[in-house]
């Protein structure tokens, strides 16, 4: 789950990292009054988006007067923007930050994650503030710092300090970048986060580390216990189909294709994308059912897959193992005369009594395909939906 | 031959008693597993399934002789069931709770040494050796005795793969299910390493999905040390980067981890590489001729 900049830095401040002094503001004139509030002679007016890019695409912007503020947030507010993140729909800006302008000497990058290869979280950092750590990586992978935390003592701060050292600070800047990046840690583990970046982390001209950005995503698979987070969710950042899957428990992700899926198991999800592409279609979503997949699971996913207009036909591949199929097709005909499913369905599906699964399905009278295997039902599938394109 | 379960294997179950321990220990002991008996904490001294159940792991491990255990519970506790598993002593711990938080995994790999304790998953379906033993959720039938080993990340596809295989006569020496989790106690590599250890396995297929390297990790080592063939798929061709794509590890991230990249390591190590999943089973028939 993903937060935005305002909430992360608040929970930031709560483990002690300084953040600039700011407000949220969702009017124009809820940020006249932050900016009066401020008293800087600099403010900066920051959308606030799941997504990074804002600067580049004109959602960062300087105000020198409370009254520029306002009039900057007029304009940004209900402002469109699309980042290379955001994909060609872009997002409504809805939320802004009002923080006070800082006097920066450099900017550094820091970021938190949990190293796959290692199976621990991995402090990052590199000198070069502002730029994505994924271009640095490419152009000079040295210049960046990585430290490896075990997780019974956290951060040590030796490691803070060859960060901060490897980061050139100057010396009386170390003593205080210790307990920074210790907070850092703190945050990141008590949070259950899989992502925390602080891009630009910024040296101030009074000698002080201030976290200008903040980006916090939190593992999903912790959210159970962290009540607090899950407030902060906002759905108006999420596609609104996802949004509706995930009350049913349903794996869905919106693609830009006209060929819907439903299978069960990610993995085997996957693959059928891949696999109507490779028939020469093109998906229009991905979605996991889940291993079970329950009549109640098919009739949710279908109702959600007919909500998308681009979907001309329909590919159901269930590989049922120990599922019976006469179950799952009785499921499968119910939802679709409820929902009045009028696209072709081409089904394929895999267990026991997958005959008599068939036969309920050729006798429903509905608009069904059967398919013997994925690859006779992806290029049956892609041939229903208006062939290769 | 077979790696890691066969006959031999004493299997007892963590969360025996729960909905999906009960069901499934139900249909292992079907299989013919030996499924010596299970622990639920508060439910010490009774018996399930005819079996014994234990409040400890240690408890049933010391009183039926137990080489293995399977973990059915539910995500929150499942860390704490793999860690008990170990300090018992058991050799092979089976996880396939889904959802278990990433930061408890860390502590898991931080704490437990899977030289001692091999950990399969979690969130994964189980290993089985056809016709010996069968640990954790997949469709029995459709498994066949033979000499193809199998490492997969994904279940269902798993299932895909096999049914293929037995459809066209070939039978699976053992199938290992690594889980789709981005901390997984068996990556692809230690499973290969197996493969490649066991006379009875003539040829390998390797199931990989989008994120991490592990897939890259093991095209390595196989070119350098496997003289059998390998033939191998990689879900997730069309996925979009920075989704995940239901498994917590199957996402491109900063750019890495991409079908893309890990079918050029893969080729590069001599893999056979299949486009889609409908192919995986000919194309190990073919290879084996």
């Amino acid at each position: 789950m993903k937060i935005h900049e305002y909430q992360a830095k608040a929970i930031l401040a709560r483990y002690g990292v300084t953040t600039p002094r700011g407000e949220v503001a969702f009017t124009k004139e809820e940020a006249l009054q932050a900016a009066q509030r401020l008293k800087s002679n600099i403010c900066v007016v920051k959308a606030q988006i799941h997504a990074g890019g804002r600067g580049k695409a004109g959602g960062v912007k300087l105000a020198h007067s409370p009254e520029q503020v306002a009039d900057i947030a007029g304009h940004i507010l209900g402002m469109k923007l699309v980042t290379p993140q955001t994909g060609p729909a872009g997002r409504i800006v809805k939320r802004l930050l009002i923080e006070e302008g800082l006097d920066i000497t450099r900017e550094l990058y820091l970021g938190l994650l949990v190293d796959r290869a290692s199976g621990r979280v991995v402090f990052m950092a590199s000198a070069a503030g502002g730029m994505e750590i994924e271009e640095v990586a490419k152009k000079d992978p040295s210049a960046i710092l990585r430290e490896t935390i075990h997780p019974s003592v956290g951060l040590q701060a030796y490691q803070a300090r060859k960060i901060a050292f490897g980061l050139g600070l100057p010396l009386e800047v170390v003593n205080y970048a210790t307990p920074f990046l210790q907070a850092l840690y703190r945050a990141f583990t008590d949070t259950d986060a899989s992502l925390l970046e602080i891009n630009p982390c910024v040296l101030t001209g009074d000698g002080k580390l201030v976290a200008l950005d903040a980006k916090m995503t939190f593992d999903d698979n912790a959210l159970f216990r962290h009540k607090e987070l899950r407030e902060l969710r906002d759905f108006d950042e999420e596609d609104p189909l996802e949004v509706e899957a995930s009350k049913y428990g349903l794996n869905y992700i919106k693609l830009d294709g006209s060929v819907a899926c439903m299978v069960n198991g990610a993995g085997l999800a996957m693959a059928t994308m891949d696999i109507i592409k490779y028939a020469g279609g093109s998906p229009a979503n991905f979605l996991d059912v889940g291993g079970g997949a329950s009549a109640d699971q098919v009739k949710n996913a279908f109702r959600i897959l007919m909500n998308d207009p681009a979907v001309k036909a329909v590919f159901i591949n269930i590989f049922g193992g120990i599922l019976r199929c006469d179950v799952l097709a009785t499921g499968v005909v119910s939802a679709a005369k409820d929902l009045h499913v009028t696209v072709p369905v081409v089904v394929r599906m895999e267990g026991t009594n997958v005959e008599v699964g068939q036969q309920i399905l050729r006798d429903s009278g509905l608009n069904f395909t059967i398919a013997n295997d994925m690859k006779d039902g992806a290029q049956k599938v892609v041939k229903l939906a208006g062939g290769a394109r | 031959m077979s790696v890691l379960v066969n006959e031999k294997t004493r299997l007892i179950v963590q969360g025996f008693t729960g909905r999906e321990g009960t069901f499934h220990a139900q249909q292992m002991i079907e299989y013919g597993t030996n499924v010596v008996g299970g622990v639920t904490p508060g439910k010490g001294g009774t018996k399930h399934l005819e079996r014994p159940v234990f409040n400890t792991v240690a408890e049933a491990a010391k009183a039926t002789g137990a080489n293995a255990s399977v973990i059915f519970v539910p995500p929150a506790y499942a860390a704490d069931a793999v860690l008990e598993a170990a300090d018992s002593g058991l050799p092979l711990v089976v996880c396939i709770t889904e959802g278990i938080p990433i930061i408890d995994m860390v502590r898991v790999a931080s704490v437990v040494d899977f030289k001692k304790t091999r950990l399969i998953g979690p969130n994964c379906p189980g290993i089985i050796s056809p016709g010996k033993c069968k640990i954790g959720i997949m469709p029995g039938r459709i498994h066949k005795q033979g000499n193809v080993g199998v490492v997969s990340r994904s279940g269902t596809l798993t299932y895909e793969a096999v049914h293929q295989l037995t459809l066209l006569g070939v039978g699976q020496s053992t199938c290992i299910g690594i889980g789709g989790d981005p901390i997984m106690g068996t990556p692809f590599l230690d499973a290969i390493k197996f493969f490649n250890e066991d006379p009875d396995t003539h040829a390998i297929i390797l199931i990989g999905e989008i994120g991490g390297n592990a897939e890259e990790q093991a095209a390595a080592w196989i070119k350098a040390n496997v003289k059998i063939p390998v033939v191998g798929f990689i879900a997730g061709q069309t996925a979009p980067p920075g989704r995940r794509m239901g498994h917590a590890g199957a996402i491109i991230s900063g750019g890495q981890g991409t079908a893309k990249d890990k079918y050029a390591a893969m080729s590069a190590a001599g893999i056979r590489c299949v486009e889609t999943p409908a192919d995986l089973g000919s194309t190990v028939a073919t290879v084996l001729k």
